[in-house]
């Protein structure tokens, strides 16, 4: 807020502005577009963008599906996606977290080092295959010690994040996937570099360093699949209002949120959000409750008329005198709502971690035991150290470190062509263990439609002529709802690019487009002459693709729930159409959780698919969940995956690929124990030999990629 | 053998520059944007690459 405030001409904006002039603070904003397939949609949306004022450059990126707009001046994301939808491009704001960092520094990192580790490997390799063939005496003197010399410094380089993460675990008394890496390459090196100077025939610099290579691509491809670390609860605070104008003894102040008594007077301008639960003192408005309730239909609020904070006041100001402030206000009790449902799922063990649980120890029990059971045998510290190292090369989780990632990068890639942003690593496990799916109503499975009811019949009609002939689909939408309407006679009509349209009907000025351009808040609105803007109400029309989604889920063995704010006529009428059994109407959002709770209770896993901030608690709550990229910016962060596409039929092979993804993942680690089988007990019995040991880890490492790569095609 | 002393830092060398000329176009943002760039050489319009 003091950013903003800084600038002088912000402090003349009412509030709502200065709240969005705040959160533009950066000069990039990322749109997520998920129609754009050709060259003519990069200039189209570059073009319409550049043609704005306040944006310096607009970059499309054709592979991540979105678009890079530098601004200079704050510019509202929402601005910038009527600009688009009037170009007839679909766009969603997206968080930066949610997509990742364009320029993230650690990625790149990762990718220098398994460049550096390749390069090296590829000789050490080469020079090991004269090795191999037999060079003796000086010549293999030689190659060992030119193999050493790139092995060395490459793997000191490259193999710093697995010393760090070991390191890490060490010094808090633990054992992770790294330990055991770092101490089978820094062992292989250090052992294979007293072998080079005492004259011996086993070096196994490029093990150390191959081992090096392919876990780092296990890394690298582990680390794009992460969750992106955005909190739903930290957005859901977002919403509150930190300074609030407060009225006493007719004198305006503004005072910090946390200063509110009950029965304080508040007064919040056209555009500001309600901080507080209450009740109406003077004024008269509209408010959005769209982020609380789902329902995108504006309620009229006059003098008595309850308030809830996070809602939005859009057209008068309003006096409000404050019911519960401070920790007792719906919104403040929807965070910590949140934060505990989050804190549940936080618990889910990912596949890889648990194996590693199990693999580390025995790992180093089977070394130390190879180690101990030599000397007895032999006596000799040196081969017994040898047998030891083998064993740990050997045994090395290559294969295993590939196993997760290199499956879900494959699946979530798929799903991304399909139209499908997987946020959490850990999703498609869960995912494919799930058995019930519980949908939201409002925004998920209906999509709001323009509707004809609001408007009195003059306006039927102006606004059927106005949107007759026009392209952009909101346009064709109010035009479609209206049929039987005769248009009115309307004269002079322009179309005003990222605004709407305007004529003349009987003398007066008619416009329809943007809340923006007709001085109201979001939405499509109509206004006749000087009278007020009045909000094309909407009405809700089921989604592309929701009765094939619904369908095709019931007939992959899922359980269906539909469970809606609201009321039971109109829920039951959209669970009929669909062919939902189990629905439950009049839910507020602790019900939500509730019934998941209750699910969960009895054994279901259950997806939760939703979008509104009322779901936001379900969808933390759910064992996994889906919401649309129209979603809350709470919502998209509490779920796993985010649909991109207005479309639901992308969401119909989800569970498919998810399964499959899973049985990848298993098959992966059958394969990985096959090598080790058969391999460790050739290392233990003292017969491995550099070669045998590259063979092993090379195999092993490409079967299981290949293994992943088969998720391309089909499910 | 003594042909080795020539050709393995011959080797080395030449292995050493394809690794330089990856590193620089992974910073020169070669790979952000594959498909994309591959279309935006049909495009008629004047369309300068970011950064210049």
């Amino acid at each position: 807020m003091s950013d903003a405030a800084a600038c002088p001409a912000c402090t003349s904006l009412p509030e709502g502005q200065l709240e969005k002039a705040a959160s533009n603070g950066t000069a990039e904003i990322i749109l997520s577009l998920p129609g754009i397939h050709c060259v003519g949609c990069i200039n189209g949306v570059e073009n319409a963008l550049r043609a704005l004022d306040g944006v310096a450059n607009a970059r499309v990126n054709l592979s991540m599906k979105r678009v890079t707009v530098g601004t200079d001046q704050p510019v509202s994301p929402e601005t910038l996606i009527d600009a688009l939808e009037m170009a007839g491009f679909e766009a969603r704001v997206l968080d930066a977290s949610l997509l990742g960092n364009q320029t993230d520094a650690y990625g790149r990192g990762l990718m220098t080092r398994i460049a550096v580790s390749g390069f090296a490997m590829m000789n050490v390799m080469l020079l090991s295959v004269a090795v191999w063939s037999g060079a003796i005496g000086a010549t293999q003197y030689l190659f060992h010690l030119i193999s050493a010399s790139i092995a060395l410094p490459a793997i000191i380089y490259a193999a710093q994040p697995f010393f760090l993460n070991a390191w890490r675990a060490l010094s808090v008394r633990k054992l992770n996937m790294d330990v055991p890496i770092s101490l089978a390459i820094s062992l292989a090196a250090g052992m294979s570099l007293f072998e080079t100077f005492y004259g011996g025939a086993h070096a196994y610099f490029d093990a150390a360093i191959s081992l090096t290579f392919f876990l780092l691509i296990g890394r690298y491809l582990d680390y794009r699949s992460r969750k992106a670390a955005a909190s739903a609860a930290a957005q859901l605070a977002a919403l509150e209002v930190p300074r609030v104008m407060r009225l006493r003894d007719g004198a305006r102040q503004m005072v910090d949120f946390t200063e509110l008594a009950i029965d304080d007077e508040i007064l919040v301008l056209p555009g500001g959000r309600i901080p507080v639960d209450g009740t109406v003192v003077t004024g008269n408005s509209q408010i959005d409750r769209s982020l609380l309730t789902g329902e995108s239909r504006a309620l009229n609020a006059g003098i008595g008329a309850h308030v809830t904070a996070g809602e939005v006041n859009m057209t008068g100001p309003l006096t409000i005198r404050a019911a519960t402030v401070g920790g007792d206000t719906t919104l403040r009790k929807m965070v910590t709502m949140v934060d505990q449902a989050e804190a549940v799922r936080n618990r889910y063990t990912a596949i890889a971690d648990r194996a590693a649980a199990i693999y580390a120890p025995a790992v180093h029990l089977l070394a130390l035991a190879a180690f101990l059971g030599w000397m007895v045998f032999s006596g000799d510290v040196r081969l017994s150290l040898n047998i030891a190292v083998a064993v740990l090369i050997i045994t090395c989780p290559c294969a295993l470190g590939l196993a997760v990632p290199a499956v879900s990068t494959t699946a979530a890639g798929r799903l991304f062509r399909a139209g499908l942003l997987v946020k959490d690593g850990t999703a498609l496990e869960r995912l494919a263990e799930v058995d019930t799916v519980v949908f939201d109503k409002t925004g998920t499975l209906t999509l709001p439609a323009a509707a004809r009811d609001a408007m009195d019949p003059e306006t039927q009609s102006v606004a059927l002529a106005l949107t007759q002939n026009a392209t952009h689909p909101v346009s064709q939408a109010i035009a479609a709802s209206l049929d039987n309407v005769r248009p009115a006679t309307l004269t002079d009509q322009q179309e005003h690019a990222g605004k709407g349209l305007s004529a003349r009907y009987q003398g007066q000025e008619v416009r329809i487009g943007s809340g923006a351009w007709l001085g109201a808040g979001k939405g499509t609105y109509i206004r006749i002459g000087t009278g007020p803007a009045q909000k094309i109400a909407l009405r809700s029309q089921l989604r592309e693709g929701a009765v094939d989604l619904v369908r095709a889920w019931q007939d992959a063995g899922l359980e269906t729930h539909l469970v809606s704010g609201d009321d039971a006529d109109e829920t039951s009428r959209i669970a009929q159409a669909l062919g939902i059994a189990t629905w439950r109407a009049d839910t507020k959002p602790t019900d939500k959780i509730a019934y998941i709770a209750a699910l969960a209770r009895n054994g279901a896993k259950v997806l939760m698919v939703g979008d509104g901030l009322n779901d936001t608690g379900a969808l933390a709550a759910a064992y996994a969940s889906v919401s649309p990229a129209t979603a809350a910016d709470a919502s998209r962060a509490a779920s796993d995956i985010v649909l991109l596409n207005d479309s639901l039929v992308p969401l119909i092979e989800l569970p498919l690929v998810a399964r499959a993804a899973r049985a990848r993942i298993k098959e992966n680690f059958a394969i990985s124990t096959l090598y080790n089988v058969i391999a460790v007990p050739i290392a233990l019995a003292g017969f491995a030999t550099p070669l045998i040991a590259a063979i092993a880890m090379s195999t092993s490492s490409l079967t299981v990629l290949l293994n992943a790569l088969r998720l391309k095609g089909r499910a | 053998m003594n042909v080795l002393v020539i050709l393995i830092p011959a080797s080395l060398i030449l292995g050493g520059l394809g690794l330089a000329a990856f590193l620089w176009s992974l910073r020169n943002d070669q790979y952000e944007d594959l498909e994309g760039d591959a279309w935006r050489i049909l495009s008629e319009d004047d369309d300068t690459p970011r950064g210049s």
